[in-house]
């Protein structure tokens, strides 16, 4: 197996402040905004980009919220090994709101799909965007884009990306992992 | 993560895990976030057919069931033993094969005879759910009380339950006395002699026959209901006399001079073994439990089905 380092901690910051820059040209104050990371990973860019939103940026009152997935997968009962599920807390009725759906890692359109069906039941959004750090184009196997990208990359189907955060939740890098076969 | 039930089928709580009960519990606490939701629904089981097959009256079971069915989104069927073709003598395998014929993928029985759960696992191809096996075990009630408990006071380990009531003839008490064992709790159970099983402290259980020390040493009270009609001679002279001695009433726990949580399986006969005071009083978590019984039957309905592979 080797390994490969797409992305260090220096490129996430440029990376992350330009994906913040986008995201303030389309949502202005943010006061009809609201920034749902998915579940376990999206969370922690997530809490990331609100940080960072309130501290440099002076954006107040920023509405967000986790959503899990697990239940809404179209692979239960067709992977090899159960996933387990997590909290969901979202707080805010989604009704006429501008929903920014955060991920780390886009790659075959399945997690977004499911989050996207269960977003339904908070109402009905005026408008659901994606943001993504990493999006692996290509490897789509349903017709679905970022809004927000943080870097492409072309891989193939035995290769891995992993995006590496310490236990504090602070990033540490982007690997490229491959297996041979 | 990678956790498994170790039970292809929910017989009863002899057999599993202090994991697997862990693992409900976890998965529970998923589920209750759900059903909470505007929109209380979540698609995992939509390609799932389950039996509710009832041989025996429920109402709290069976619509607990149905709703945590209904809101995986499985597809299901309801068959009363009273109105169907088991009056005409056609026997359990026979019924539950030609149900199956119809591709049906789990089985959620209640059935008055002991081990009737366990006999269908082995002849028939389907995921098998008791939902109560005569005086045997009822293992989703144990599930809902012991995640009750869980939620209420933050853990199961350790904790003081008392068991009150009819021990002899309630599935309710052998399986909640198997999972709160393997969770780590102290139970006693308490009631009349007659009602009382010879040998049940080599379950490793203490009993009292006192109802005012018994309550006085525990943290949580669970009184089950005095089952008439599983009993076919006088196990105590008068219903006036057992409420007497072991119905549950306000005095009573005024009098033990500490605050204890009060659960009860249901239905309840009110005034024989707990007085209405009690049963709405803040003490009591008797709705907690029904709300539980949802979502905690939920993660078993969605853990047991993670393991029936698509064809």
């Amino acid at each position: 197996m080797s390994s490969k380092k797409i992305m260090n901690s220096h490129e996430f910051k440029i990376i992350l402040k330009r994906l913040i820059n986008e995201i303030i040209e389309n949502h202005n104050d943010f006061s009809n905004t609201v920034l749902i990371g998915i579940q376990p990973r999206g969370t922690l860019l997530l809490n990331k980009i609100t940080n960072l939103l309130k501290s440099e940026f002076q954006v107040k009152n920023i509405a967000s919220g986790v959503l899990d997935i697990t239940f809404f997968r179209d692979d239960f009962r067709r992977r090899e090994h159960p996933l387990q599920a997590n909290a969901t807390s979202i707080n805010v009725l989604l009704e006429g709101k501008n929903v920014l759906l955060i991920d780390d890692v886009l790659y075959t359109g399945r997690s977004v799909r499911a989050a996207l069906t269960a977003l339904d039941h908070y109402g009905r959004p005026k408008k659901i965007e994606l943001l993504t750090l990493i999006d692996r184009r290509f490897r789509r196997e349903l017709p679905i884009q970022p809004t927000y990208k943080g870097k492409q990359i072309d891989t193939f189907e035995n290769e891995k990306v992993i995006v590496k955060w310490d236990e504090n939740d602070e990033f540490i890098a982007v690997l490229l992992e491959s297996t041979e076969n | 993560m990678t956790k498994q039930l170790s039970v292809p089928h929910l017989l009863g709580i002899k057999g599993m895990t202090q994991e697997d009960l862990e693992l409900i519990f976890e998965t529970a606490d998923q589920f209750k976030e759900v059903i909470n939701r505007p929109i209380k629904k979540v698609p995992s089981l939509r390609d799932i057919t389950i039996v509710n097959l009832f041989f025996e009256n429920s109402t709290r079971t069976k619509l607990s069931f149905e709703l945590a069915e209904k809101r995986l989104s499985a597809d299901i069927i309801n068959f009363a033993a009273s109105s169907s073709s088991v009056q005409k003598g056609e026997t359990l395998i026979d019924t539950v094969n030609n149900i199956l014929a119809m591709k049906v993928d789990m089985v959620v029985m209640r059935h008055p005879d002991v081990g009737a759960a366990k006999f269908l696992s082995r002849h028939v191809n389907a995921t098998i759910v008791n939902a109560g096996d005569g005086t045997h075990e009822h293992p989703t009630q144990a599930i809902l009380d012991a995640y009750s408990i869980r939620e209420k006071l933050g853990k199961v380990k350790d904790v003081k339950v008392l068991i009150v009531g009819d021990i002899l003839h309630s599935r309710v008490a052998l399986s909640n006395i198997y999972a709160l064992n393997l969770l780590g709790a102290k139970v006693k159970v308490c009631g009349p002699p007659s009602l009382i099983p010879k040998n049940i402290k080599s379950l490793g259980v203490g009993v009292e026959y006192n109802l005012e020390k018994a309550l006085q040493w525990a943290d949580v009270a669970n009184i089950l209901r005095v089952q008439n009609e599983r009993m076919d001679v006088k196990y105590f002279p008068s219903g006036r006399e057992y409420a007497q001695l072991y119905g549950v009433n306000m005095h009573l726990l005024d009098k033990i001079g500490k605050e204890i949580v009060i659960m009860h399986p249901g239905p309840i006969n009110r005034g024989v073994e707990i007085t209405s005071e009690v049963a709405d009083s803040k003490k009591a978590i008797i709705l907690d439990q029904v709300e539980n019984g949802v979502a905690t039957r939920m993660a078993v309905l969605y853990l047991l089905a993670e393991q029936i592979k698509p064809n």
